[in-house]
């Protein structure tokens, strides 16, 4: 099949490649740059283990072509860590309060975070819920994600994290 | 903290030991996407495998021509049934003791079945071709039905044995049937029902459901063909096991078979079987002589591998007219799919259904199952619960819950009526079977209190009288649910697999600086295995749990084990962890008596080290009796500091529960929306109460899910109608409940650290603490049992059938 010239910043580093039209962004993402943090947990946009950060936007890579992202600018779970190696604030919030068990969902989880993170800084409980939907998780039942987030929110603004009363 | 100075209390705390919240050491590499799943994996020259799948739920095969498929660029190979007839490999044996086609071997059985396998230079490719293997069917009646099954005229549907009448569990009546199953004592039973005060009789339906992980099933077989090795990557809850499957599917000896469960996202009971997709991997690596990866898309995950579930249950309870219950029968019809690939332990085609009298007390009861063949997938696992125990725990709370709605009763002061008592512990239920421990009325009690259930009633019956005054339109709901789980399979007088007893194993190897590896035959899916088997070995060794490795997955290296389903990890290989390093711990206090020069017996342990008895100035710690382990051990004691343990539990464990829920439902459009959930949880000694926090909180989520939503549905013609995530309800986070957890203690006694396991409790408490709720609600209208699951169109139809859309 004729492939196509793609070009894109993937965590602050400059992409070429080529690729074949039909190409998932997922598939080229972990199969073509080996960047294997971002998953696939079904076929139907439902489960967001493949979410990643495009041009500002939370995406799942997998109901995108690789074509489409040609000069987009995306960030995947690999390029979260800090630059000086500790850990971003989110990936530490999912520690801190066991936000992940088999971590299957988490990078995508901590991707749609992130965005969430920057649309609003200090999500209530409610928001975080509704704006993380379109993330399944099998093992945690979500109460520790949320915990998480509000964990990272409150790291992030400086003020200190406060577990909410159950 | 200067260790000379530390008391016993701070460097205890430093060790992270049992009872800790230690964070988890696994999350360092997943938060940042470097977890190694079987999907991550890439080796040279690796080709992808891809099925063609029927379109039928039943139908007779006339032809397979694969011309077409083969011929697309990229194509290296295409299997079907005749090819692995040439080694032997069209069928396999389960393990249940039946045997299933890896390929279509003449017709289809159930709709998405194996028909061929296409190999390809690349995943595309491979999906490509499979679309081009023409298949020409001829349809064959379908029964999806397991209540009609063993009809006279219901189409037949295994031809392979439809004349044998002698099955892998006995008897066979019919040519659907697989297997009649009892336990309990039937001529005592029918008696006390036949002199009963008040009976109660319901059909209760647990639907099939799916374990559904994130992480779909995979592997990445590769064969070489020079050393006649095989190294098998995959999704394995049970990596040893399918070594032994391998070795005997293949004729590969076990010892040339290399098998590596890496990181797993999720199992819940999906990953413990032996696939087609995993043979043919195998077939087609020693065919090309490339390794094959074969990867399950959701679809094919959801209707193809490990269904569970699927219990069609008649359900009578005797009861005095005060309340005390005193017999229990239950006839079941469990719909096996196709074949029977069940995985239980072999001797137990129902596995330990006969749980069913719960934590009551009944004199006497009976159980009887019959599995059938349908045209559906088969399965039947586990799905995060021991075996066919949620299935029990579901059957006889709900009926708790009926019989107590006929003695107008309240279902939590009947339930407390019944509970087996703190003083009959260790009790043996009227089905045989030891409960080791249990303290039930302290745990009602503390989650009735904690939720303020009289308030609650009270409430509900205000509610009550608001609705029929036309006030409201909203009904209120109380679940109650009291379970006990029968876990840690197991003892090997009651269980085995393939003939392997269900013992498990831990060797642990101190290194000369007083580090250490701790090796299993489990296998972690999410559990957080590497966190808190080096906390028990904190607490029994005194070293800093921080400074023992843990490593499942790996045959080569783990010693064998059964792996990890069933609540089984903590059970059977926490307790070969504490007994292996008992044995090490012996060891160290030989030496410490030969350093310190006085008898073993003079030495007294005091967290991290041995000191005299006396004389608590002079001590070696744990530290220092590595080092020595390796430089001057008594004469004649062999150097090193390890021990291996294979431990053979002498009983299951009984973890138990109190779970209560509030449910308020609009009559009108059905929905529902849980106000309130409260988990109380006993699971024995708390290992990591943050993990068993965490566990509680995804096993009601589970819970919730296949109560309030979830079922894999067939329609007449066979065709799976909830085969992905647009059909089959997965709860997110906005309508997932927010859980409160709660906890008492009561230890096993058998067990060396007295843990019981929790990973399935919620579970199998959840799903009958739900639909007892949605039940409440409903039960003063007259209605007596809805059945699962409880999702908005059913809740409002069962409002309709009371009449209350009138």
């Amino acid at each position: 099949m004729p492939e196509s010239q793609v070009s894109m910043q993937v965590n602050g580093k400059a992409v070429e490649a080529l690729v074949e039209p039909r190409t998932l962004l997922i598939h080229f993402l972990r199969e073509q740059l080996n960047l294997t943090g971002s998953h696939i947990g079904c076929d139907t946009s439902h489960c967001g283990a493949c979410t990643i950060d495009l041009d500002g936007k939370s995406v799942k890579s997998c109901t995108l072509f690789a074509v489409q992202a040609n000069g987009a600018d995306i960030r995947t779970i690999e390029g979260m860590v800090n630059a000086d190696g500790t850990l971003h604030p989110l990936q530490e919030g999912f520690r801190e309060t066991h936000g992940l068990q088999c971590g299957f969902c988490t990078p995508g989880m901590i991707m749609r975070a992130y965005r969430l993170l920057q649309e609003n800084k200090s999500p209530t409980e409610d928001e975080i819920r509704f704006g993380i939907a379109g993330n399944l998780c099998r093992c945690t039942g979500y109460q520790n994600i949320v915990k998480a987030i509000q964990y990272a929110a409150a790291k992030i603004n400086g003020v200190p994290f406060q577990e909410a009363a159950e | 903290m200067n260790d000379q100075t530390a008391t016993s209390a701070q460097r205890a705390e430093a060790l992270q030991g049992m009872g800790c919240k230690r964070k988890r050491v696994e999350d360092i590499r997943f938060v940042q996407g470097k977890g190694n799943y079987v999907d991550d994996l890439r080796l040279p020259g690796m080709l992808y495998g891809d099925f063609t799948r029927s379109p039928h739920g039943h139908a007779r095969i006339k032809k397979i021509d694969i011309t077409k498929a083969a011929a697309v660029p990229g194509v290296v190979a295409v299997l079907t049934a005749e090819t692995l007839k040439t080694v032997n490999l069209a069928w396999m044996p389960t393990l249940a003791g039946d045997v299933q086609m890896v390929l279509a071997d003449g017709k289809v059985l159930f709709q998405n079945q194996e028909v061929a396998f296409v190999i390809a230079e690349e995943r595309y490719v491979a999906a490509d071709a499979a679309d081009l293997v023409e298949v020409e069917y001829e349809a064959l009646p379908v029964n999806v039905d397991p209540l009609k099954a063993m009809a006279q005229d219901a189409p037949v549907i295994r031809e392979d044995i439809k004349d044998k009448t002698e099955g892998a569990h006995g008897k066979r009546k019919h040519y659907n049937h697989v297997f009649n199953w009892q336990a309990g004592d039937k001529a005592a039973t029918d008696l006390a029902f036949a002199n009963a005060e008040v009976t109660i009789k319901e059909f209760i339906v647990y639907p099939r459901v799916h374990p559904c992980p994130l992480e779909t099933c995979q592997c990445v077989a590769s064969f070489d063909k020079i050393k006649g090795e095989l190294m098998l990557w995959g999704t394995f809850q049970a990596p040893h096991v399918i070594r032994t499957v391998a070795a005997l599917i293949s004729k590969i000896p076990e010892h040339k078979i290399h098998v590596i469960a890496p990181d797993i996202g999720g199992g819940f009971g999906n990953k413990v079987g032996a696939y087609s997709g995993y043979i043919c991997a195998i077939v087609a690596s020693i065919v090309t002589g490339h390794p094959v990866k074969w990867t399950e898309d959701r679809i094919e995950n959801l209707s193809t591998t490990a269904f569970a579930r699927d219990f069609h249950m008649e359900m009578e309870i005797a009861c005095t007219k005060d309340g005390k219950v005193t017999a229990l029968r239950c006839y079941t019809i469990a719909d096996h799919g196709a074949f029977d690939a069940c995985a239980n332990a072999s001797k137990w085609p129902a596995g330990l259904f006969s749980i069913i009298t719960g934590s009551y007390d009944f004199p006497t009861a009976h159980v009887s199952v019959d599995g059938v063949y349908t045209n559906k997938a088969p399965g039947g696992v586990a799905y995060r619960c021991s075996f066919r125990v949620t299935e029990a725990a579901y059957c006889i709370e709900r009926a708790m819950d009926i019989m107590a709605q006929k003695l107008g009763m309240d279902p939590a002061e009947f339930r407390m009526k019944n509970l087996i008592r703190r003083e009959q512990f260790p009790y043996t239920s009227a089905m045989g079977w030891q409960y080791d421990s249990g303290d039930y009325h302290t745990a009602m009690t503390k989650a009735m209190e904690s939720v303020n259930y009289k308030k609650l009633r009270e409430e509900q019956k205000a509610r009550q009288a608001a609705f029929k005054r036309g006030e409201t339109r909203e009904l209120m709901g109380i679940g109650v649910a009291f379970f006990t789980e029968i876990v840690g399979a197991g003892p090997s007088r009651n269980c085995d697999i393939l003939g392997i007893a269900m013992f498990d194993s831990a060797e642990i190897r101190i290194h000369p600086t007083g580090t250490g590896i701790c090796r299993l035959g489990t296998k972690s899916q999410g559990q957080g295995h590497e966190t808190t088997y080096a906390q028990i070995i904190a607490t029994e060794l005194g070293l800093a749990a921080d400074n023992i490795a843990v490593e499942e997955g790996n045959t080569d290296t783990a010693p064998y084990g059964l792996g990890t389903y069933g609540s089984r990890s903590t059970p059977v290989s926490g307790a070969a962890t504490a007994m292996a390093c008992r044995k090490i711990k012996a060891k160290a206090q030989m030496i410490a008596a030969y350093m310190l020069e006085v008898h073993d017996d003079d030495l007294d342990w005091d967290v991290d080290r041995f000191r005299v008895k006396g004389n608590p100035e002079r001590f070696k710690t744990m530290t220092e009796l590595a080092w020595a382990a390796y430089h001057e051990v008594p004469p004649g004691m062999e150097p090193g500091l390890e021990a291996v343990n294979y431990y053979d539990p002498p009983n299951f464990t009984f973890p138990f529960g109190a779970y209560i829920c509030v449910v308020d439902v609009d009559v009108d459009t059905g929905m529902t929306k849980i106000r309130r959930f409260y988990a109380l949880d006993d699971c024995g000694t708390r290992i990591n109460p943050m993990i068993i926090e965490g566990q509680v909180h995804g096993g009601l989520t589970e819970a919730f899910g296949i109560a309030m939503g979830q079922e894999i549905h067939y329609d007449t013609e066979g065709n799976v109608t909830t085969a992905s995530f647009m059909d089959y309800f997965l709860p997110t986070a906005v309508e997932t409940p927010k859980w409160e957890t709660d906890w008492t203690t009561t230890p096993s006694p058998h067990h060396p650290i007295g843990a019981k396991g929790v990973g399935e409790s919620p579970n199998v408490g959840g799903v009958p603490c739900f639909s007892n709720a949605v039940n409440d609600a409903f039960k003063f209208l007259g209605s007596t049992h809805i059945q699962m699951p409880h999702d908005h169109w059913r809740t409002w139809a069962a409002a309709d059938k009371l009449g209350l859309h009138q």
